[in-house]
Formats: C-alpha cells, sequence, structure tokens
C-alpha cells in the first residue's frame, strides 16, 4: 500500500495510467459527439450549404475537461484508494493487542470488540501471531500467542471489567513474552496508576500504536445526604460540550419491586457537575442506587446499600420534660447522639408505635400500660429495636424483679448499686474492653468513662450470653436479648450523666451507632469496620450491572475501609452481620484523568480507525461525469432540446443517485415505534396475546392466534391480521378487540400503571381471556400453582362476579352451537362475568333473555393456544387428544375460538337474534 | 406436402397484402372523386355524342337513314336529329413514384407518395366519369377509359421507383393532350424543365402540382446531422443544423419560384400542396386547373 496523506492506494501501479490523459484529452478534442443521420428529401436543396462556425468539429473544452473527470475519477477508484489506510498492515510480527477493559470501555464495549475482530480479521490475512488480553484480566500464564483466527472465536468471552487494570499483573503478563512484538492498544481513554510503566515494557518489546476513541466518559461521584434529599456530582471527561443525561434513584418499591424512585434530568459539562436530588425521608431510605440512565458503564452507577437510610428513632422518657434543665433531661443526651445519624420523633406513645419506628428508647420507664406493654411487644418481635435505660425509677420499681420480663433481657435485682460514693466503697468502675462477641468489638473505649451507680441483673444462667458489656469487675453493663424479630438492649445505667460518664463521651454515640446501624458514610466508618469481616451479596459487572456475588471471597473491614474497587474487591454490596456497605468503582477522591501519551506511541483515532474505500465514491463520481457529458452529447446533437424537461428530469436523477443516502433514514424515536406499533395493530383486526416473557409460551401463543386467524378466515368474514404480542408494561392496549393472555409462573408482577391500563382497557370493552393451561389437573376446588399465579396477577384488576358459562350463554350460539369449550384438555370450567339473572326463562324459550354487555374477562384452563397452534406450513403443532377423538377435539376448540371471536366482535347480537320472528311479524301487519 | 399445402396460401396471403390497398385507395379516390359535381362537357356544337343536340332540316347527303322519322312525321319536311360532339380529352398522369417520395416527417406517416397517388387516382376517377381517356406515365400505355384502366392506374400507383427523383417521360404524350405532372420538385430542376418544354412544344398544356412535407417547409432540425437523401445515395454533414434553416429555406422558394415560372412560361398551371393539407382542397384546384386548359 502506497500512502499519500490521508489516502492510501491499493494498487498505485494503476496510478500510471493518469499519464495517458494528455493524450486522451488530445483525442477527445479532436472527436466531436457523433452525428444524429437524418433521412431528408430535400438533401439536394441543402447541399453546398456549409456550417458558419467551423470550430464545432471539435468538441467544445468544458466537455473534454468532463470526460478527463470521469476517465480520472475511473483511473484513481480502480488504484484502490482508502481514507485513512490501516497502518502496519505489512508486518508480519507478532503482535500484542492490549485492551483496557476498563468499566469506561463498556459503553463502546461491542464496538470496541468489533475493531479488534477486525484488527484480527487483518493479522489473520497477514499470518500474524497476535496475544489479546484485556488488561483488567489478564491470564496468570502471562501473554500467549496464538494464530489470529482462534483469538476471533475467544472475543465473545471478553467483557470489561468494573475496575482499572493491575500495573503489576499487567507488567508480569508482559515479561513472560520473550520476543520482539508490536503492541496496538486499545485504551478507553482513561489513565490508571503505573500505565506509563506498562507502556514502557511494552515498547521494550516494539512499537506500540494507540487506539483511543475520543468520547464522553462520565461516572457518577459518591452520593452525600443533604438537606431534603442527596446530592452527587456527576463527573465528564472528552468531547461532547454539554451532553444531557439523567440520573435516576433506583430501588424498591413498597411491594419489592425495584422501581426508578425519582430521577433528575442535567446537562453535564466537562469537569464535575453537581446533581442535587430531592428525596423525601421516605424513598430516601428505600434508595439501593443512583445510575446514570443509557450509560452502561460500572462507574456510572453509585451504590448506597444503607448509607442513605437514617433510622427513625422515638425517644420516650419516664419523666415529664417540663421545667427540666437540659443537662439533667434523660433525653437531652440521646438526641444530641441519634441528631447526627436518624430522624428523631418523639411524641405520645400511641402515635410513636404508630409511626413504626426503627428504635424505641425508652429513658428510664419502668412500667408500661397493658396494652402499650403488648403493643410495644409485638413491634419489637417484628424486628423492633428496643433500647432501655436505667433510673431511679426503674431501680425503684418490681419490673423484672421475680422473673425476666419480656421487654427486659435480664431480671433485676431490687435496688441496684453505687459505688464510688461519698457512703460507699471502691471506686468508681471502668469498662472492661469489650469482647468479640459484643456488637461493640473493636470500640476503643476511652479512660475516662466510669460507673458510679447501676442496677444489678439477677446472675442467672442465661445472663453470660446475653450480656454485651460489662465493667472492669464483671458486673453487667448493657444487656442484650432477641424478641422475635428484634431486640431488648438494656443499658444499666441512666441515659444522662447522673449514674455514669458514659453518655458525655463519644463512645456512647458509637455504642448507640452499632445497636442502631445508624452511621453514615464517611463517618466513623472505619471504627465500625474495625473487626468486622463482610461477605459481597452483589456484585457490579463492567456495564454497571448488579449480579449475585455466589461464592465470593469475604473481605475484612480493615481491608474494606481502605478498598478501592480492584479484582479482589469488587465494586459491591457487602454486608456484615447487620448492615450493608457499598463499594464503588467511583470514590469520593477518584477523578477522571485522561490517559497522556508520549510522543513514541503512534496515535490511531478511532473515528478516522475504520478503513473507509473512496472506490465507490469515486466511481460514483466518474458515472455522474459520464452522465452529465451523455446529457451534453444529447443537447449537443439536438436529441434533447433546450426547452424539454428531460435535461432536468435527468439532471434531477443525477442529483437524486448522488445524494439519495439510506443512512439518511436514522432510527426512528420511540414515539414514531408506538405509532408504528398502533398503525400495524389498527389497520386491521388484529389478535394479541400478552407477551410472558416465556418464549415457548409466546411462540405457542402466537402460532394459536395464526391458527385461530386463519380458521375465522376461512370461515367466516372476520379475516384477522398477523397476531402480535402485547407487551403489558409499554405497549397501548385498546387498538386489541381481545388479549390472550396464557398464565406462566415466571410472568413478572406489573406496575401501578399496567394495571390501570388493563383496568382502562376491560372498562372501555375490552376482553382479557386468561388461560391457566392446566386444564388436565385443575378442577373445581383445586388450587394449582397457574391458579394461584392468576389470582395474584388478577388481585388489581377490576374482574366483575364470575359464573361458569351457563348453557344459554351467548358464548355458546354465537356461530356455532357448542355445549362445551374444549382446548387441549377438555372439561375444566370456563368463568365469565355472571350475567343478570332477572328473567327466568319462558315457557317454550331454550333460552333465557340475557342482552347485558360482553365478558370482560373469560377465564380458562383449556391451554386453547396449543390446540390452535399451526406450523408455517399449517400442520397442527401439538397432538390433542388421541387419534380421530382428538382431530375432533381440535376442531371444537377452533370452533370456539370462532364462538369466542363472534361474542367479542358482535356482543349478545345472536342473543337479540330471538327477537327476530317477532320483529318481522310486527313488520309483516 | 406441406410447402404445398403452404404455397398457395402463402401465395395468397401475400396477393392479399399486396391488394389490400388497391380497393382503399380506389375507395378513398373514389369518395374523394363524388366531392365533385361532375357537369357536361360538351363541344357546343354537333357532332359525334350521345347528347342531343338539334333538329335540322335534311340536306342532299345525309343517309336516309339519319332521318329522325318521329320528328319528320309531324311536318312535311325531313329533319335529321344531330347530337353534340363530344371530344373525349387525353390527360397524362406523371406521378413521382421515387424514393424522395417516401419522405414522411408525419405522426401518421402519410408520405407525399401516398398522397400524390390518392389525388392522382381521385383525378383520374373524375375524368374517366367525365368521358376523358386518362393515362399513367410509368405504365407506358394510351390513355383509356374504364374500370379496367382506372385498376391499371392504381396497380401502377402503388409500385415504386428505387431512384432518388422520378423523371417524367412525355415521349408518348398525345399531342394536344393534358398533362399532370405531380410531385415533390425538390430533385435537380433541368429534367422537369426539359420535360415540361418538350411537353410544350407538342401542345400539351397541363399541371405543376408540388406535394412537400411539412417538415421541408419547416426545417426543424438542431444540432449535428447527417441529412441523407431517401435512397442513400446522396448526403450532407452539418454541425449546426439549426444555423442552415435560414438558407434552406430561400432555397427552397427560390425553388418554387422556378417551378411558377416554368409553368408561366409553358402556360401550364402550377401549385404547392402540404400532405397535411385536405386533399379534397387539392384536387378542387387540379380540377378547375385542368378545365381552365381545356378551354
Amino acid at each position: 500500500m502506497w500512502v499519500l496523506g490521508p489516502i492510501g492506494f491499493a494498487a498505485p501501479f494503476l496510478l500510471w495510467a493518469l499519464l495517458i490523459l494528455p493524450v486522451l484529452w488530445l483525442l477527445l478534442r479532436a472527436v466531436p459527439p457523433a452525428p444524429k443521420r437524418q433521412q431528408f428529401a430535400a438533401v439536394f436543396l441543402l447541399l453546398g450549404l456549409d456550417d458558419k462556425e467551423a470550430q464545432a468539429a471539435r468538441s467544445p473544452w468544458w466537455m473534454t475537461l468532463l470526460r478527463m473527470l470521469a476517465v480520472a475519477a475511473l483511473i484513481v477508484a480502480f488504484s484502490g484508494p482508502v481514507l485513512n489506510p490501516q497502518s502496519g498492515e505489512d508486518d508480519d510480527g507478532p503482535l500484542i493487542i492490549l485492551v483496557d477493559g476498563t468499566w469506561a470501555d463498556a459503553p463502546v464495549w461491542s464496538s470496541q470488540m468489533a475493531r479488534v475482530d477486525e484488527i484480527l480479521a487483518q493479522a489473520d490475512r497477514s499470518d500474524r501471531l497476535v496475544a489479546v488480553s484485556v488488561a483488567t484480566d489478564t491470564p496468570a500464564q502471562g501473554l500467549t500467542f496464538k494464530p489470529a483466527r482462534m483469538w476471533r472465536a475467544d472475543l465473545v468471552g471478553f467483557s470489561p471489567a468494573p475496575y482499572v487494570p493491575d500495573a503489576d499483573a499487567l507488567l508480569r503478563a508482559i515479561d513472560v513474552v520473550d520476543q520482539e512484538a508490536s503492541t496496538l492498544w486499545v485504551s478507553s481513554g482513561l489513565d490508571y496508576p503505573r500505565r506509563l510503566d506498562v507502556l514502557a515494557a511494552l515498547e521494550r518489546l516494539g512499537a506500540v500504536s494507540v487506539i483511543e476513541t475520543p468520547r464522553n466518559v462520565l461516572a457518577l461521584g459518591p452520593v452525600m445526604r443533604a438537606d431534603g434529599g442527596v446530592n452527587a456530582v456527576v463527573h465528564s471527561l472528552g468531547s461532547a460540550p454539554d451532553r444531557e443525561v439523567t440520573v435516576s434513584a433506583i430501588g424498591p418499591d413498597p411491594s419489592g419491586i425495584e422501581r426508578v424512585l425519582g430521577h433528575v434530568s442535567l446537562a453535564v459539562s466537562a469537569g464535575a457537575t453537581p446533581v442535587e436530588f430531592a428525596l423525601r425521608p421516605e424513598l430516601r431510605n428505600r434508595v439501593t442506587r443512583f445510575e446514570i440512565d443509557k450509560e452502561p458503564s460500572a462507574a456510572a452507577v453509585q451504590l448506597v446499600a444503607d448509607s442513605l437510610k437514617r433510622p427513625k428513632v422515638a425517644l420516650i422518657s419516664g419523666q415529664s420534660e417540663g421545667g427540666d434543665i437540659d443537662l439533667l433531661s434523660p433525653l437531652h443526651y440521646l438526641r444530641a447522639a441519634f441528631e447526627q445519624s436518624s430522624d428523631i420523633i418523639e411524641g405520645t406513645f400511641d402515635d410513636l408505635v404508630a409511626a413504626n419506628p426503627d428504635v424505641i428508647v425508652l429513658a428510664d420507664v419502668a412500667r408500661l400500660a397493658g396494652d402499650e406493654n403488648a403493643k410495644l411487644l409485638e413491634w419489637t418481635s417484628k424486628g423492633g429495636q428496643l433500647l432501655r435505660f436505667a433510673g431511679e425509677k426503674l431501680a425503684a420499681s418490681d419490673v423484672a424483679r421475680d422473673g425476666i420480663d419480656p421487654l427486659m433481657p435480664v431480671t433485676l435485682r431490687a435496688g441496684g448499686r453505687s459505688i464510688g460514693g461519698a457512703m460507699s466503697w471502691g471506686e468508681p468502675k471502668l469498662l472492661r474492653p469489650f469482647a468479640e462477641a459484643s456488637p461493640f468489638f473493636g470500640l476503643e473505649i476511652p479512660d475516662d468513662v466510669a460507673v458510679t451507680s447501676q442496677v444489678l441483673a439477677q446472675p442467672e444462667p442465661e445472663l453470660a450470653a446475653r450480656v454485651i458489656a460489662t465493667l472492669a469487675d464483671g458486673t453487667p453493663l448493657v444487656t442484650r436479648k432477641t424478641v422475635g424479630q428484634g431486640q431488648v438492649v438494656l443499658f444499666h445505667v441512666t441515659a444522662n450523666a447522673q449514674w455514669s460518664t458514659l453518655p458525655l463521651s463519644g463512645l456512647f454515640v458509637s455504642m448507640l451507632q452499632r445497636l442502631t446501624s445508624a452511621s453514615s458514610v464517611g463517618e466513623a466508618q472505619d471504627s465500625d469496620l474495625q473487626r468486622q469481616v463482610l461477605s459481597p451479596t452483589l456484585l457490579l459487572d463492567g456495564f454497571g450491572d448488579l449480579h449475585d456475588a455466589g461464592l465470593s471471597e469475604p473481605v475484612s473491614g480493615e481491608v474494606f475501609s481502605n478498598a478501592s474497587a480492584s479484582a479482589k474487591t469488587p465494586a459491591g454490596i457487602y454486608e456484615t452481620q447487620d448492615r450493608a456497605f457499598a463499594l464503588n468503582v467511583f470514590g469520593p477522591t477518584s477523578k477522571l484523568v485522561a490517559a497522556q501519551w508520549p510522543s513514541s506511541v503512534e496515535m490511531i483515532g478511532a473515528q478516522n480507525a475504520a478503513e473507509v474505500s473512496l472506490k465507490p465514491v469515486l466511481l460514483m463520481l466518474a458515472l455522474a461525469a459520464l452522465a452529465l457529458d451523455l446529457l451534453a452529447v444529447l443537447m449537443l446533437t439536438g436529441r434533447v432540446t433546450y426547452k424539454g424537461a428531460a435535461p432536468l428530469f435527468i439532471a434531477g436523477c443525477v442529483f437524486a443517485m448522488g445524494v439519495s443516502n439510506p443512512n439518511i433514514l436514522l432510527a426512528q424515536s420511540a414515539g414514531a415505534q408506538q405509532d408504528a406499533f398502533l398503525q400495524a395493530a389498527s389497520s386491521e383486526l388484529t389478535l394479541a396475546y400478552v407477551l410472558t416473557g416465556d418464549k415457548a409460551v409466546d411462540d405457542v401463543s402466537r402460532q394459536g392466534l395464526v391458527g385461530l386467524s386463519q380458521a375465522l378466515a376461512a370461515r367466516t368474514s372476520v379475516e384477522p391480521a398477523v397476531p402480535m404480542g402485547v407487551n403489558l408494561e409499554t405497549d397501548p392496549l385498546g387498538v386489541f378487540p381481545i388479549l390472550y393472555w396464557p398464565i406462566t409462573l415466571s410472568q413478572p408482577p406489573l406496575s401501578a400503571q399496567s394495571y390501570s391500563k388493563l383496568n382502562a382497557y376491560m372498562r372501555s370493552g375490552g376482553m382479557l381471556f386468561f388461560d391457566t393451561r392446566d386444564g388436565d389437573i385443575s378442577g373445581f376446588g383445586q388450587a394449582t400453582p397457574l391458579g394461584t399465579k392468576l389470582r395474584d396477577i388478577a388481585y388489581a384488576l377490576d374482574v366483575p362476579p364470575l359464573e361458569p358459562v351457563p348453557q344459554d350463554h351467548v358464548l355458546t350460539r354465537s356461530f356455532y352451537l357448542l355445549d362445551a369449550f374444549p382446548g387441549r384438555y377438555v372439561g375444566a370450567d370456563v368463568w365469565l362475568q355472571k350475567s343478570f339473572d332477572q328473567e327466568p326463562s319462558s315457557e317454550g324459550m331454550p333460552f333465557r333473555n340475557l342482552n347485558d354487555n360482553v365478558s370482560p374477562v373469560i377465564i380458562g384452563a383449556n391451554d386453547w393456544a396449543s390446540a390452535w397452534a399451526v406450523t408455517e406450513d399449517g400442520r397442527a403443532l401439538r397432538p390433542v387428544g388421541s387419534g380421530y377423538v382428538g382431530e375432533q377435539q381440535r376442531e371444537m376448540a377452533y370452533r370456539f375460538g370462532i364462538n369466542l371471536m363472534m361474542y367479542v366482535l358482535t356482543g349478545s347480537y345472536k342473543s337479540d337474534q330471538v327477537h327476530v320472528p317477532a320483529l318481522l311479524e310486527r313488520l309483516g301487519e | 406436402m406441406t410447402d404445398l399445402a403452404a404455397y398457395p396460401s402463402g401465395l395468397r396471403a401475400r396477393a392479399e397484402e399486396l391488394a389490400a390497398p388497391f380497393p382503399a385507395l380506389l375507395a378513398d379516390a373514389d369518395q374523394l372523386a363524388r366531392t365533385l359535381m361532375m357537369g357536361g362537357h360538351g363541344r357546343r356544337r354537333a357532332g359525334a355524342g350521345s347528347e342531343f343536340w338539334q333538329y335540322r332540316p335534311a340536306q342532299a347527303g345525309d343517309a336516309a337513314r339519319a332521318i329522325d322519322w318521329r320528328r319528320s312525321g309531324q311536318s312535311d319536311v325531313y329533319f335529321v336529329r344531330e347530337k353534340e360532339w363530344q371530344a373525349a380529352q387525353s390527360v397524362h398522369f406523371w406521378c413521382d413514384l421515387s424514393k424522395s417520395m417516401q419522405f414522411s416527417s408525419l405522426e401518421n406517416s402519410a408520405t407525399k407518395h401516398q398522397y400524390a397517388a390518392l389525388l392522382t387516382l381521385a383525378l383520374s376517377i373524375l375524368l374517366m366519369n367525365g368521358g376523358e381517356r386518362v393515362a399513367l406515365d410509368s405504365l407506358g400505355t394510351p390513355p383509356r377509359i374504364g374500370g379496367q384502366q382506372l385498376r391499371r392506374i392504381a396497380e401502377g400507383l402503388s409500385t415504386s421507383q428505387n431512384v432518388e427523383n422520378g423523371v417524367p417521360d412525355v415521349s408518348n404524350f398525345a399531342p394536344q393532350s393534358r398533362a399532370v405532372f405531380l410531385s415533390d420538385f425538390l430533385g435537380p430542376i433541368a429534367p422537369i424543365e426539359a420535360a415540361v418544354a418538350a411537353a410544350a412544344d407538342r401542345g400539351i398544356g397541363g399541371v405543376l402540382f408540388q406535394i412537400l412535407d411539412p417538415a421541408e417547409e419547416a426545417f426543424p432540425y438542431q444540432g449535428r446531422t447527417v441529412f441523407t437523401s431517401m435512397a442513400g445515395s446522396t448526403s450532407h454533414e452539418t454541425l449546426r443544423a439549426g444555423d442552415l434553416k435560414e438558407r434552406y429555406l430561400d432555397r427552397l422558394s427560390e425553388r418554387k419560384a422556378a417551378l411558377r415560372s416554368l409553368a408561366a412560361q409553358a402556360g401550364w398551371q402550377y401549385s404547392c400542396q402540404h400532405t397535411n393539407a385536405s386533399a379534397g382542397a387539392a384536387l378542387l384546384w387540379m380540377f378547375q386547373a385542368l378545365e381552365q386548359g381545356t378551354r
């Protein structure tokens, strides 16, 4: 390949042909356009009449130029011009293809892989040995060279990782290579630590060229709680000046289905753009992650785990607050401790329990009313966290004296003890370091925490297991007992500084936070994680999707607190016993840094990375020039007159040829797609089925409706179009007369919008035809799994009272006379809207006078679609029954289908038919 | 067997194809001739004829069988019944059958030849109805009257000569007869002049009737063109045909003027007609021109 500027030529020797152009010029100039021959009787009168302009004997110069242009274009076209020729095509030494493979590649991963595939195809053509490696996933045995063909099959196995490459592993892999090799580095455009070392190692092996796609990389920074919502920062790097992005907050809704709980649209410019989310505390507590829409990258996802959750803490004091000095109030220290991390609520006991807080703190409350006791117990056993503090009242009361109170972790001895006072022996007691089983394990105990008074627990067999903090002499300070799913914790001291200095110290806050899982990100995390073990539950992949972690290795808290996303500690959700922590790709200190490349590497831009063959363009040019020439010749020879429309037409054709480009038709917008769907569905009568997500079931539904459509077209004047699958979440329903809905166990729950859409559909005359497809096992009084599933799905539907199809229902005679409705199974009842039974059947009349509406819902179990289903070539898809009887049953199934469609389309018309004789008689008179 | 079987039918098919134009031409010519009312053609004096002219008293020398006994019975004098002298005129037609006459630029591709043949035959019918004898130059037969001669003329008109431009042969024209020349007169004019002069010398009066195609009058050609004659013997190439139009039209009008003066010198009549014009008008003009010459 011979390269001239940005253009390379595959067959440059052909360009020598350009030398003949001057010769051609002379030749073309000498040959005028061919004359037209005209028979003419009066030619004798013309003899001797000469042309006035002798110069016209040669072609006009511009026509010659046009032809030269055409010939030149042809010559250049066939010399194989290529815009942005691939360099290094001539090399046949080993090639290393290093793909960064980080999350930044994820949005363009498929095109990256296509690019690599292209390079491999090229390498394959020149029989090169290639080692392909993704930098984030280097093979342990180092880079290995294989023929390019073998790599191409492996490409699908590569995927981007949610972390940056590990330079050490990469260097080890490169060190294995013991031969000269050039490198093609497919870079994501982002820098990572020690990238230049890797580059230096590669340059020692041979030339390095870099393919870098200049594009916009987006990352979502850590999410911080703010007043009335949360704040985050969208980092952007790269070319796009202002990009409109949507950041969504995602979390479970009350029914546990994951939904977008809020979203913010903003224009992102290069650098950091702050995002503010207005989220009510209710919603904020539910958010599990934030992500940038339409940016499938791990960095565009911020997992929040529990960090945004603020527990609701209800404070209840045994003393009246009125007139007390703050510092003596038992709640003052609690408020101060919880204020940072929790939402504090106070009020009457009933209101507080009704608000269903996460934690209820009872500061020196001895006895509760019986009713309150029961409520509190119920709340606790459902997972509530009851924190009790001792005090004068508790010490004086007889609560938990004789036996364990359900709302007390231990039995208490009467009275209590004071130590270090004027009338007592001994010093104020210090705290003993927390045991390993204690939730406080790992917390630092300040020296100045001392206890002067406390209530004492009765020594009992269970006591040891219930103690989670003790004084230096071993007396229990904090005891705990689980109640149902919740727990009751008793601090044997007061919540104010009367009995101990504990509430004055930072330890108090830490202990409360550990107990209430109320720490916030960034603060006190290290201490929270001390000596904890975190096991990953959900992990992010490079595209920003969450996956089950499976049996991933647990991580110790110390490691986790300093960890950034890496191969050992991949980004995801990690859980301790009682809390979930998120490890994000993009941490608080992370920045998007563009990779800088030294001048020694060859940069191959990605936008001009693709070879563009200029041959078609040049051939088109030559063709256009020849077409123009043709037009000119026609005009010169008088075959086309200037006045005619032909020149305009031909010019138009030439222009259209040059301009028309299929790429103009860009992808249609979603709205247009919906319009297209509506148009397709409404241009003819269309049967529809619900897409259940189970491909096999959907196929049978479609084929079944195709079979029914064919039967309808053959036997009736109803000629439906090809049946359509309907996605209940996205597609409009109103245009379909009936929706066939086979029930599958895997059917995902519907959203509220879908339910309202379905209800509107049923109210406006649509019909849902449920088929549980289990007519062989279902029956009266038997609950089948599919029946239960149907009940789950239909609970929010506006289904009228149902009854099995009565024998005189219109459905039994809307086209055929039927007495059963078999599908693939026979016998299961078909249910529809209960008819108004106002008129008893009159004498001699076989049918009641039922002129009610079309039932909005029909429920059956006979698996009709399977009975109707036909293959492409018209054969029945599924067997029905056996032999002749089976075929008869299939025929009856078709008849039911036709009756059903007639019922749907004509309503109670057939029922009105009974009046026809009477009407005719009246008309006759 | 097949050849034998095929032969008669093939022959017949060809014959019918060949014969097809005749009735049409005859019918067309007949229809055209009917548009003109044929008047008497007498010489306004007694002579051989069929029409009654006068009764005159018998003179000595009159044959007895010449006496009209019915008229004589009314008086004592013998009368002879005389008839008007009706001398038949001979009309020689020269219809140009050359290739040049095959040119047509019209959409129905009516050639000058067709036009000329139609006029010739129609005029022949008219003349025969008037009792004149008619001859077609190309047949070489003497002027005759009757259906047989008409058919022969029609047959002669449907042939064509493979020459560029036709030349009339006046050698066997009867003296004192009439001549009708139908041609486009676009070839060399000298033979025409010679023929007209030779005819005029023998006391033959007549008509020069020029038939032109509209394209020959309008010259609607543009661009580089090679004009070839109809037989292909002559051609003329031009690079810009449009430029020639003026000069061509000049030459055409020169030719017309030459023909007119030729006719005037010989005491003949001249007219020019286009093939897209009505044949009836042309026929009327020619008939009148011939009558004029007769008196």
